[in-house]
């Protein structure tokens, strides 16, 4: 692991150089380890796929002294034995009509839209990171047959629920908002709940299935066809 | 309980406290007041704790009545400030009765200015503030700058007047220079690159808001296409493709994938957003421990200044 500078009141750790499953673990156990054990001078943190962004307040510490605990506090806990997060799994209704790019996949793979299907919940993905708006879970990775760029023209709108792919990544929205990423289903749980008792069904560090349901499981469920991404597709 | 009443809203008038901590996790910014500086004065001279719920006005072109007692303080962008139309001045606190009007005309100089109240604003705190983001749509009232008709709770208590002597104010200019930790991926901008961002003179584009401030001024690359994206502090400064530099405030996104050279240490981001677009800016490299140092003196000078607030008359 390697610590750095990021500003007056924050250092920035580095666990490796690329995305995976080894390296997550690390940046989940370290996420564990500090919220543990240096919570008086935390003031918040930014754990992401490599990396875990450390807020602290200057004016209770400062960067070397935190450098040190950081470190044993990291030592410490790896001694104790490796952390998991949970594995939470999310319905989706795939379907050309929730999924509108299942078919873009589907020409430039040779694959059917029911083997895409399969494939994407083949996988247990891991919960990488949080970020671009709140709820938005960055997942990660889906098989190399399915993994898709984004598409050229972002939508103006994609509704809340949409399940999509960017390259390896896969994530469910939030909420409505503009979106480059290729649909592929809808999801009815709500993925953030400001009013909520739970914020999130997923935090980093858990990993993530995804089971596929019906259009009457997904209503049933709370899930919703929004009328205006409808009308947009119908246009498009 | 009385209130004041929003009659107009101005450019982007937000209701502020300190900001929003621990929620970055799910992806939440930090938000608060971009001057704290003049957001925390502006408390104090209504007796308020310093970061009791303020509104953030940019810009400028707010307009209130009261409907209630109190006292109220404008500190902040040099701006017109009326009650019932009389002008009246700013870094110091006035009564206001029910019926008053107040009313912020347009920045002269700077861009955000502070409006508190005795007892602080009553709003309910969303994640643990009430500190708005529009993006995100939380905080404040459901969400939302503040629209006309808007009602704002206010204890309606009385307090007394406080000014702050001239010599203590911030003073705002369009030229400015920027202290920056030098972080991040600092190692991956050459000597030269390096040279050139800390040696020219950079213009604030149109291009600024609470979420970030983008340059305008030479190029600077760094030697490396893609990186995996990561935590975004206050005041980081990252260079994408364009090689215009953008320093992201208080409504940053929480994670990013840009290059950045370093961050702007946070006393100088508030003079930064009190600039407007065409502001000049030059930045200045220091080390963590100078910015340690920096942030403890102003911290010392900032209650030194606090004994040193007069009472003053009611008009």
């Amino acid at each position: 692991m390697k610590i750095q500078i990021a500003g007056e009141n924050s250092l920035i750790l580095y666990f490796g150089d690329e995305a995976n499953a080894e390296v997550a673990a690390a940046v989940y156990a370290a996420t564990q380890a500090i919220r543990e054990h240096l919570a008086d001078v935390i003031i918040d943190m930014v754990p992401s796929y490599a990396s875990l962004l450390v807020i602290f307040d200057a004016y209770k510490c400062d960067h070397l002294q935190l450098r040190k605990s950081i470190q044993q506090a990291i030592a410490g806990d790896s001694a104790s034995g490796n952390q998991e997060g949970a594995v939470v799994t999310l319905p989706v209704y795939y379907s050309e009509e929730s999924g509108p790019d299942l078919k873009i996949i589907a020409e430039r793979s040779g694959l059917s839209v029911d083997e895409i299907i399969a494939l994407h919940q083949a996988e247990e993905y891991r919960v990488y990171a949080i970020g671009f708006a709140p709820g938005f879970a960055y997942l990660g990775q889906v098989d190399e047959r399915i993994a898709s760029p984004r598409i050229a023209t972002p939508r103006k709108y994609v509704p809340k629920g949409a399940v999509g792919i960017a390259d390896r990544q896969t994530a469910v929205y939030p909420a409505p908002s503009p979106g480059g990423w290729n649909l592929i289903g809808l999801c009815p749980i709500p993925m953030f709940t400001p009013e909520g008792e739970s914020l999130m069904p997923v935090v980093v560090g858990d990993r993530v299935k995804f089971k596929a349901i019906s259009k009457d499981e997904f209503l049933a469920m709370g899930g919703e066809l929004d009328e205006k991404f409808l009308q947009q597709e119908a246009k498009a | 309980m009385s209130c004041f009443k929003v009659v107009a809203p101005g450019f982007l008038s937000l209701l502020q406290d300190a900001g929003r901590y621990g929620y970055h996790g799910v992806g939440l910014t930090t938000s608060g007041p971009m001057d704290a500086l003049a957001f925390n004065w502006a408390n104090l001279l209504c007796g308020n704790a310093a970061d009791a719920v303020a509104i953030e006005a940019s810009v400028g072109g707010l307009t209130m009545t009261s409907q209630a007692d109190t006292v109220i303080a404008v500190t902040g962008a040099e701006v017109p400030f009326t009650i019932n139309g009389e002008e009246r001045e700013l870094w110091r606190s006035h009564k206001v009765k029910t019926g008053d009007t107040i009313a912020l005309s347009f920045a002269t100089n700077g861009c955000r200015s502070y409006l508190a109240v005795a007892g602080g604003f009553q709003i309910k705190e969303s994640f643990g503030s009430v500190a708005t983001v529009v993006r995100e749509g939380i905080g404040g009232l459901a969400g939302k700058a503040l629209q006309a008709g808007d009602e704002l709770p206010v204890k309606g208590i009385d307090a007394p007047c406080l000014e702050l002597p001239e010599q203590w104010r911030p003073s705002y200019s369009k030229d400015i220079t920027v202290r920056v930790i030098p972080s991040y991926q600092e190692q991956s901008f050459s000597r030269v690159q390096q040279r050139v961002f800390f040696g020219s003179e950079y213009t604030v584009s149109d291009r600024c808001d609470r979420m970030g401030y983008k340059m305008a001024g030479p190029a600077i690359a760094a030697a490396m296409s893609a990186m995996l994206s990561e935590g975004i502090c206050l005041g980081a400064i990252q260079v994408p493709p364009d090689g215009q530099p953008i320093v992201l405030m208080n409504d940053r996104q929480t994670i990013g994938g840009y290059p950045k050279i370093g961050a702007v240490l946070s006393l100088d981001l508030a003079y930064l957003a009190q600039q407007m677009p065409g502001g000049k800016v030059r930045f200045e490299p220091i080390t963590i421990d100078c910015a340690h140092n920096a942030l403890h003196l102003a911290k010392s000078h900032f209650e030194r200044a606090q004994s040193q607030l007069v009472a003053v008359a009611s008009e």
